[in-house]
């Protein structure tokens, strides 16, 4: 690991203006990523800035019905916080999907949005890796890519995302607010977050530099069946070869956002027309431009069979 | 000296203590006395940082670089070397620790972030002569065969039970809005972050079951 110097801040607006004043800083709360991350060098910060004395571990109603949940409220309390269980359980179910015990108890909201790849090339750094070290070159691109993204991917990466947090979030129209070192605050829709690759792959989410994420607001309920179906090479504590988020309303409508096929929670509005029609129609629509690889080309059919069979788990809930 | 000598234990805490720096708060003694080493180019020391840690109830002081993870401060300094390193990147589940009531991977924290909370290792919940029920449970139904993992999982089988009691949901509830559930499921997928190259997975989750008093 790279010397760091360290600190602790003590309000958002501090805490933004610290990782602006200081080159190569950066925020620090679960530590779960990015601590696994310096211990191989891949990330090499000059300075901490530990945000989590930051009173941002609250979760409160909002005007509009929704919630408001703080950048530092820990996984587990937040898959268990009961209006979560209740109204928004696709995204418990997803929090529970993801990571084992332990690191549920340490990864933050906030954090578990800005998580890197798990691409085995970004983690190996005797590989090319454009995110890694842009201009390298991209060693999954005719190499091992099981594991690899089938839609929104570039010449340059064809990374996935690894949170299941954000797929359900996706579903559920939420939105990222900040602020900046300057004081302003913006909110950023989770559509608009995540990036796709195209030539700057390792450019991954719309924060600028020193911004920092302060919470995530959800809209009021929407109703229907929640559910979030994950698929992983074993039942427990392993990242999404795909996953399936769903809402599904008693008429057959409803919203579906992919995990583990693209560089970003995968949704296509559009394509949740077709819901009535049933999985097929509707991932035709989501992954029409799909780019599959000789090793992740079933990731297209493990997808339709999964919504079919999130789709069939509604309808006995209806 | 045989492998299972239990001076070499002893011998080995010995030169630890000579070689560390870190001393229980009340009694802060002067850095052990330097050794002559080669001179060879170091890069720029790291500033250290003065740090008080609260660990099974006594509070250390401790001087240490900053990229210090909590796992080990507490193996290195405070040779409280029953939480295990296996993989150190929060995959194996052998330097699980309990914080402020929550087990947590201690590979992937910094020591500095912990401050003020308190830390409960393998050592603080039972000892030899007064075992924890989990230790003991462990015990006697042979939730082991090399050991590595243990300290690790009996941290972490304590902690998941608080947190079932707790109500917190896990990937297997069926139903989130009903109260949680104490079953041999829970208990499996709960457990799924601390592994056991041994396989010892059968003999654990009985005495999981029994400290939680269901069938297994």
């Amino acid at each position: 690991m790279k010397s760091f110097t360290y600190e602790r801040a003590h309000s958002p607006a501090e805490a933004a203006a610290a990782a602006a004043r200081t080159q190569g800083a950066k925020f620090i709360a679960g530590g779960t990523n990015l601590l696994d991350l310096m211990k191989l060098q891949i990330e090499t910060p000059t300075h901490l800035i530990d945000v989590n004395d930051l009173a941002l571990d609250r979760i409160d109603p909002m005007p509009d019905g929704g919630l408001r949940i703080g950048a530092l409220v820990r996984n587990t309390d937040l898959a268990a916080d009961m209006r979560i269980r209740r109204d928004y359980g696709v995204l418990s179910r997803a929090l529970l999907s993801g990571a084992s015990g332990q690191l549920r108890n340490q990864a933050t909201t906030a954090g578990n949005l800005l998580q890197r790849t798990r691409c085995p090339y970004f983690y190996d750094t005797n590989q090319p890796c454009n995110k890694r070290q842009p201009g390298s070159g991209c060693g999954a691109i005719g190499g091992y890519s099981r594991q690899h993204a089938i839609v929104g991917v570039s010449d340059a990466c064809i990374a996935t995302h690894p949170s299941d947090m954000a797929v359900a979030m996706r579903t559920l129209d939420a939105t990222v607010e900040t602020v900046r070192a300057d004081g302003a605050v913006r909110t950023i829709p989770i559509a608009d977050f995540h990036r796709l690759p195209g030539n700057t792959p390792h450019l991954e989410d719309a924060l600028q530099p020193g911004e920092f994420i302060t919470a995530v607001t959800l809209p009021k309920p929407v109703g229907g069946t929640h559910l979030y179906r994950k698929v992983r090479d074993r039942a427990s504590y392993a990242f999404a070869l795909i996953s399936v988020a769903a809402i599904v309303q008693r008429d057959g409508s409803g919203r579906v956002a992919l995990g583990g096929v693209a560089h970003k929670p995968w949704r296509v509005e559009a394509a949740e027309r077709s819901m009535g029609e049933g999985a097929k129609a509707v991932v035709t629509g989501m992954l029409s431009g799909a780019r599959t690889t000789h090793d992740n080309a079933f990731k297209v059919i493990l997808v339709e069979r999964t919504l079919a069979s999130v789709l069939a788990e509604a309808k006995g809930y209806a | 000296m045989t492998e299972f000598d239990p001076a070499r234990r002893t011998l080995l805490k010995a030169s630890a203590v000579a070689a560390g720096g870190a001393v229980a708060a009340s009694r802060i003694a002067p850095e052990a006395q330097a050794v002559t080493v080669p001179q060879v180019k170091q890069p720029e020391a790291p500033a250290t940082v003065n740090i008080r840690l609260s660990v099974n109830g006594t509070d250390y002081q401790v001087m240490l670089d900053p990229r210090t993870t909590l796992l080990d401060a507490l193996r290195e300094r405070l040779h409280l070397t029953g939480s295990k390193k296996g993989c150190d990147q929060g995959q194996c589940g052998a330097c699980t620790v309990i914080v402020d009531g929550r087990r947590i991977a201690s590979c992937l924290t910094l020591a500095v972030m912990q401050e003020g909370h308190d830390i409960t290792t393998i050592e603080g919940l039972g000892t030899p002569k007064d075992l924890h029920p989990m230790q003991a449970a462990f015990v006697k139904h042979d939730g082991y065969q090399c050991g590595f993992c243990t300290p690790g999982q009996i941290c972490s089988a304590v902690a998941m039970l608080e947190e079932v009691r707790a109500g917190i949901p896990s990937h297997v509830t069926v139903d989130l809005m009903r109260p949680m559930e104490a079953t041999p499921a829970e208990f499996r997928e709960r457990m799924s972050g601390n592994l056991c190259r041994c396989g010892a997975y059968s003999n654990i989750q009985e005495a999981i079951a029994e400290v939680a008093g269901v069938k297994s």
